[in-house]
């Protein structure tokens, strides 16, 4: 017994290598992890610096400067108002990753509580069982419909505007959390700690709040940065058919519908870049997304370290 | 003697999902458990002696019977049981990794307990290092995250956390099955020194017949969610007189094999499922004393004196097979012997 007790701090003080370690062996062995957290990076500054950075205003019109081709005074050209292209490129992130965050983020919140509370309850008999099979055909039915009709209907009855879009957002994604959520809480909720909570007289909520929500969320926080490009694909898909942001707004998928009618007589500028921009940005989430991915996984996680050690060894020797 | 835990008839019947059959996981058992005793509960993997545990902490409904424990109804579900039942039945699981939450701490797992009494977090903190003292832990554990701790501090803290509240009756299923032999040793030596200590009461599931021979102060063997005999452990392991219990005594192992106690009675065949019960006694299919009588209804129980309970309209004729059997002292000195490798030296 009294060695067993002196092993312990030893234990403790060992066996943890550093993290930022770790990141920086693994940005170099996978760059492409790198590069979409650089993609992401750089939207998010343009979207912060864009007042300092624009040279012009977003959403003034100058029609004496419409359709200009890229150029030294206008870097990514005119629209068909005059408005410059560049300026709306850089500031729309400011909009499209504004919605597609804060929808993906109240998404997530209100889809792990739902799909917490119906993983609890879903096996137990009674009222509860009942409710908890009652929110998973109504998640059915929800996913069922084609995501962007389902949007279109929500912006269509509750009025064009920002706060709708996020809202359509959440409602689209909230099944995908609940269940991820509910999943992993089914299985988590079978698991002894949680039994012996439950035996020591802690209510179903304080139990949920304490042991099953953080042993839960991995997969769900995982789905986030995936999520934040589709969200961002979905904003920008609601502006293009007029549901989503009003011009002037600068907005990525509103640029790409107000411009696409020029494309035909060959001023493809003003869709295509920013198309580029939002093809660029989806595709940097989804690099984070599979990063994390790698992140959670130990498994995999602990045969890349042994990789990348192999490697080391062989090129010292 | 009032008894602390008073259990009658206690009945569990599963529902299988899709069909109109139950599994008969447990079947009408009575037994009592006075304060500070140990009950050992034995039977082999799916004899219901799990749900048994799991029907007295409020874990699982029960479809039938009573559960009374100090005059209070335990068979009442979680949510509907008065507080001032909180934190007096505690359990320790089998799997001391399963037990404790991979993300919290060991201080946070071992004052958990306390939080749903409502202590005040400093006398929650103080208590927590006073528990883990009392299992033999020093007072840094509480700092560390159970993947940090061997199987054996795990229980420990196990029983710490359990033993927080200072709980009337400790349901123990199979505490140290997941342990190695000297781990195992240290965690019954402690069961027993908490025990004298604070006088809890032990449930104790095992199936594990050398251990329990060891703690249990009475004994009950179950065989398809019935008991099929109870009384004084001693009693029970010299002379038993249920042609179950017989074979399940000598079928324990033991490192000397010149001890092993040599038995003609023998049960053949499989375990008759549980979803079909047969109608008479449950191990007519097998035992070589079944008469007819046996299989025409359940056996009611008989006393044998000293609270020896046997399920068995031929209990006298497995005593005359089976004669008293001095090996059982042999065994249970063997049994210390076994338990004793590891343990400190008595102060």
């Amino acid at each position: 017994m009294p060695e067993a007790e002196a092993t312990t701090g030893a234990i403790a003080e060992t066996g943890r290598t550093s993290r930022l370690a770790t990141l920086l062996q693994v940005a170099r062995a996978r760059p492409r992890f790198a590069l979409g957290y650089v993609i992401v990076l750089a939207a998010v500054l343009a979207g912060a610096l864009a007042p300092l950075v624009a040279p012009y205003s977003p959403v003034e019109a100058n029609p004496a400067e419409f359709l200009q081709p890229p150029s030294a005074q206008h870097w990514l050209g005119t629209d068909a108002v005059g408005m410059d292209i560049f300026s709306r490129v850089i500031y729309a992130p400011r909009i499209d990753l504004a919605i597609a965050v804060a929808g993906t983020l109240l998404s997530a919140v209100v889809g792990c509580l739902i799909g917490a509370w119906v993983g609890y309850h879903s096996r137990g008999g009674g009222l509860r069982g009942w409710l908890a099979y009652l929110v998973m055909r109504a998640a059915d039915v929800m996913q069922a419909f084609p995501v962007f009709v389902f949007a279109i209907a929500l912006v269509a009855s509750l009025g064009q505007s920002v706060q709708t879009v996020v809202l359509a957002i959440a409602f689209v994604n909230i099944p995908i959390y609940l269940r991820l959520m509910r999943s992993q809480v089914m299985t988590i909720r079978e698991m002894r700690y949680v039994e012996a909570s439950l035996v020591a007289g802690l209510s179903d909520a304080r139990t949920i709040a304490r042991h099953v929500m953080p042993n839960a969320m991995g997969p769900a926080l995982a789905q986030l940065s995936v999520n934040v490009g589709w969200s961002i694909l979905l904003t920008a898909g609601l502006s293009f058919v007029g549901a989503g942001v009003r011009s002037p707004t600068p907005e990525w998928g509103s640029m790409i519908a107000s411009g696409f009618q020029n494309v035909v007589t060959g001023e493809w500028w003003p869709s295509v870049f920013p198309g580029l921009a939002l093809a660029v940005t989806v595709f940097g989430f989804s690099l984070i997304g599979s990063s994390v991915e790698l992140f959670a996984d130990p498994v995999k996680m602990r045969r890349l370290t042994r990789d990348l050690a192999a490697r080391r060894r062989e090129r010292a020797a | 003697m009032t008894p602390l835990l008073e259990v009658r008839q206690l009945t569990k019947r599963f529902p299988i999902a899709g069909s109109r059959s139950v599994v008969q996981a447990v079947n009408g058992i009575s037994f009592t458990l006075a304060p500070g005793e140990t009950l050992g509960l034995v039977g082999e993997s799916g004899s219901g002696k799990t749900t048994v545990g799991r029907c007295i902490l409020g874990l699982t409904d029960i479809s039938d019977g009573s559960i009374a424990f100090n005059g209070a109804d335990l068979s009442l579900t979680r949510r509907q049981k008065p507080a001032s039942l909180r934190g007096q039945v505690q359990i320790v699981f089998q799997e001391p990794a399963d037990a404790l939450d991979p993300r919290m701490r060991i201080g946070a797992a071992v004052e958990e307990p306390l939080l749903a009494l409502g202590t005040p977090r400093d006398e929650r903190r103080a208590r927590a290092a006073e528990a883990v003292g009392f299992v033999g832990l020093d007072h840094r554990v509480l700092r560390l995250y159970p993947a940090e701790l061997s199987a054996g501090q795990q229980q420990r803290v196990g029983i710490a956390r359990a033993m927080i509240t200072r709980p009337k009756l400790l349901v123990l299923d199979e505490p140290t099955s997941a342990l190695d032999p000297t781990a195992r040793a240290d965690i019954i030596e402690l069961l027993v020194r908490l025990q004298k200590q604070f006088g809890t009461a032990y449930l104790f599931i095992s199936h594990d017949l050398s251990t329990v021979r060891f703690i249990s102060h009475r004994v009950a063997v179950m065989y398809l969610g019935m008991i099929v005999e109870q009384g004084d452990a001693a009693a029970v392991f010299a002379q038993p007189r249920h042609p179950y219990s017989v074979g399940l005594l000598s079928s324990v192992l033991l490192p000397n094999p010149h001890l092993r106690r040599a038995s003609s009675i023998s049960l053949s065949g499989e375990i008759p499922s549980p979803i079909n019960l047969p109608s008479g006694c449950y191990l007519a299919s097998r035992c070589p004393f079944a008469a007819d009588a046996c299989r025409a209804r359940v056996p009611p129980a008989e006393e044998l004196g000293g609270g020896h309970l046997v399920h068995c309209i031929r209990h006298e004729d497995v005593a005359q097979t089976e004669r008293t059997a001095d090996t059982f002292d042999r065994f249970q000195e063997e049994a210390e012997r076994i338990l004793s490798v590891g343990a400190p030296a008595p102060a």
